[in-house]
């Protein structure tokens, strides 16, 4: 390539670019999927039909029934209402919700702010300590617990089997949050869940759309006044066109999950490795195996996070920071804080489906001679 | 973590104020001025002090004597 400047998003962490195959799903889905699907006429059934096959695929790739599967309008969403409907229906057992220190800021707010939040503490790799999980859901007021397929700073995979099966044991439902996790792993034996939560915009589809479901058993109650669509569960006519690209990114990412992830293994081992050998003083953080393909995180030591993305955007890469200074936030990441990883001079890099080891070797270039000028600006 | 009277700081550097990753930095900086063994004390209040004094101390192999925050006390043992 002739330019030197190699514009690359290296951001999935935050959303995956819409994927072609939904898109064009989506617009097909204008003209056969705007009708009311609790309507009779013609219009109304072909958006009936289009719900009830995205429902379909869905199901199957977590390994539920179809009338198990909620759309809700995004990941936040299905968080809250999984999490409140929970709390609702298990009110009388007691107000506890417990979380691993490392979910998603959405779950712990959710658990606050819907009974009593409880955390669960996790090791340096990010992963929950399922003694302290065990302690903390055999407690005799538990209503819910929650916990991630993977942790979506650090890609770390948890213990979820074995969470599931302690919340089985003491007979407390399981919030699996698999936003990061779905399409990119199989889900369809993950286990003793009651309620499983995702979001089209991490796998490629519209960010409006969220995904609840919930176990026919699982004593779920809507925490908000329903009315006839989705059964209750969640209120409102569904967007079914954004549905349908919905399900159809999520079927694109199974039919080419082996490969696509494959490829992002080497190219994620590529980056620790040479990040690790060019950069000194870096804490790579999550468990270097047992992690989704396509995220690393790691932290420069004396550099502030947001010197660094503006620094990498301007070199034509887009990565994002966990550290305070570079967020939304006046404090640091929870996840990198809850691991003991070092929590400024972050950056988050998610591989979309389609990055290249040229992108990859773009931020492996760009960022030495970076850090080397940022810390030179220091009296150290 | 327990304090005792050997864990008198030979430098205290206050740092209060400071946004991250500044106080780390002047601990860094600084930590060569008390010989090996001796203890500085740090005053930070920045939200990510904490957890980045910690990490510090682990990747630079010094010892997090005490974090009563926002006074860290590290020991230094190279």
């Amino acid at each position: 390539m002739a330019n030197s400047v190699v514009p690359a998003f290296l951001d999935a962490s935050s959303g995956e670019p819409m994927l072609p195959e939904a898109r064009e799903a989506w617009n097909a889905a204008q003209d056969s999927g705007w009708g009311d699907v609790l309507r009779l006429h013609r219009p109304g059934r072909l958006a009936a039909q289009a719900l009830d096959r995205a429902r379909a695929l869905v199901a199957e790739t977590v390994g539920a029934r179809e009338d198990e599967v909620v759309f809700v309008s995004s990941g936040t969403h299905a968080a809250h209402a999984a999490i409140a409907g929970l709390a609702l229906g298990r009110a009388r057992t007691g107000r506890g919700l417990v979380a691993s220190a490392v979910e998603h800021s959405s779950v712990l707010a959710a658990c606050d702010t819907f009974g009593d939040g409880r955390r669960v503490g996790v090791d340096r790799l990010g992963r929950v300590d399922l003694a302290g999980w065990r302690e903390q859901v055999e407690r005799p007021d538990v209503a819910a617990a929650c916990l991630q397929v993977a942790n979506h700073e650090v890609g770390t995979l948890q213990p979820y089997g074995e969470a599931a099966e302690i919340c089985q044991g003491a007979g407390v439902p399981l919030v699996l949050d698999a936003t990061s996790a779905l399409g990119r792993i199989p889900l369809d034996q993950a286990g003793g869940w009651s309620v499983l939560t995702g979001w089209a915009g991490a796998f490629g589809g519209p960010a409006s759309v969220g995904i609840m479901v919930i176990r026919r058993r699982a004593r779920w109650r809507a925490p908000y006044p329903a009315d006839d669509y989705q059964a209750g569960r969640w209120p409102g006519p569904v967007d079914v066109p954004a549905v349908v690209a919905a399900a159809v990114a999520l079927h694109t990412w199974v039919q080419q999950r082996a490969e696509v992830a494959d490829r992002q293994r080497v190219l994620v081992d590529r980056m620790r490795h040479r990040i690790a050998a060019t950069v000194p003083d870096v804490d790579l953080a999550g468990d270097p195996d047992q992690r989704l393909p396509h995220l690393l995180t790691f932290s420069v030591l004396y550099v502030a996070g947001e010197a660094l993305t503006l620094e990498l955007d301007r070199a034509g890469i887009a990565v994002a920071s966990g550290s305070a200074c570079s967020a939304s936030s006046e404090e640091p990441s929870h996840v990198l804080a809850a691991m003991g990883a070092l929590t400024h001079g972050n950056i988050r890099v998610g591989l979309t489906r389609t990055s290249s080891q040229t992108e990859v070797d773009a931020l492996c270039t760009a960022l030495p001679p970076i850090v080397a000028e940022l810390r030179s600006r220091l009296d150290l | 973590m327990t304090t005792s009277p050997e864990d008198q700081p030979a430098l205290q550097l206050d740092c209060l104020g400071m946004k991250c990753p500044r106080p780390i930095i002047e601990l860094a900086r600084r930590m060569s001025e008390v010989p090996v063994g001796a203890v500085v004390e740090l005053l930070a209040d920045d939200p990510a002090a904490g957890p980045d004094v910690a990490a510090w101390c682990r990747m630079r192999s010094q010892q997090l004597v005490a974090d009563q925050r926002p006074r860290f006390l590290i020991r230094r043992t190279a």
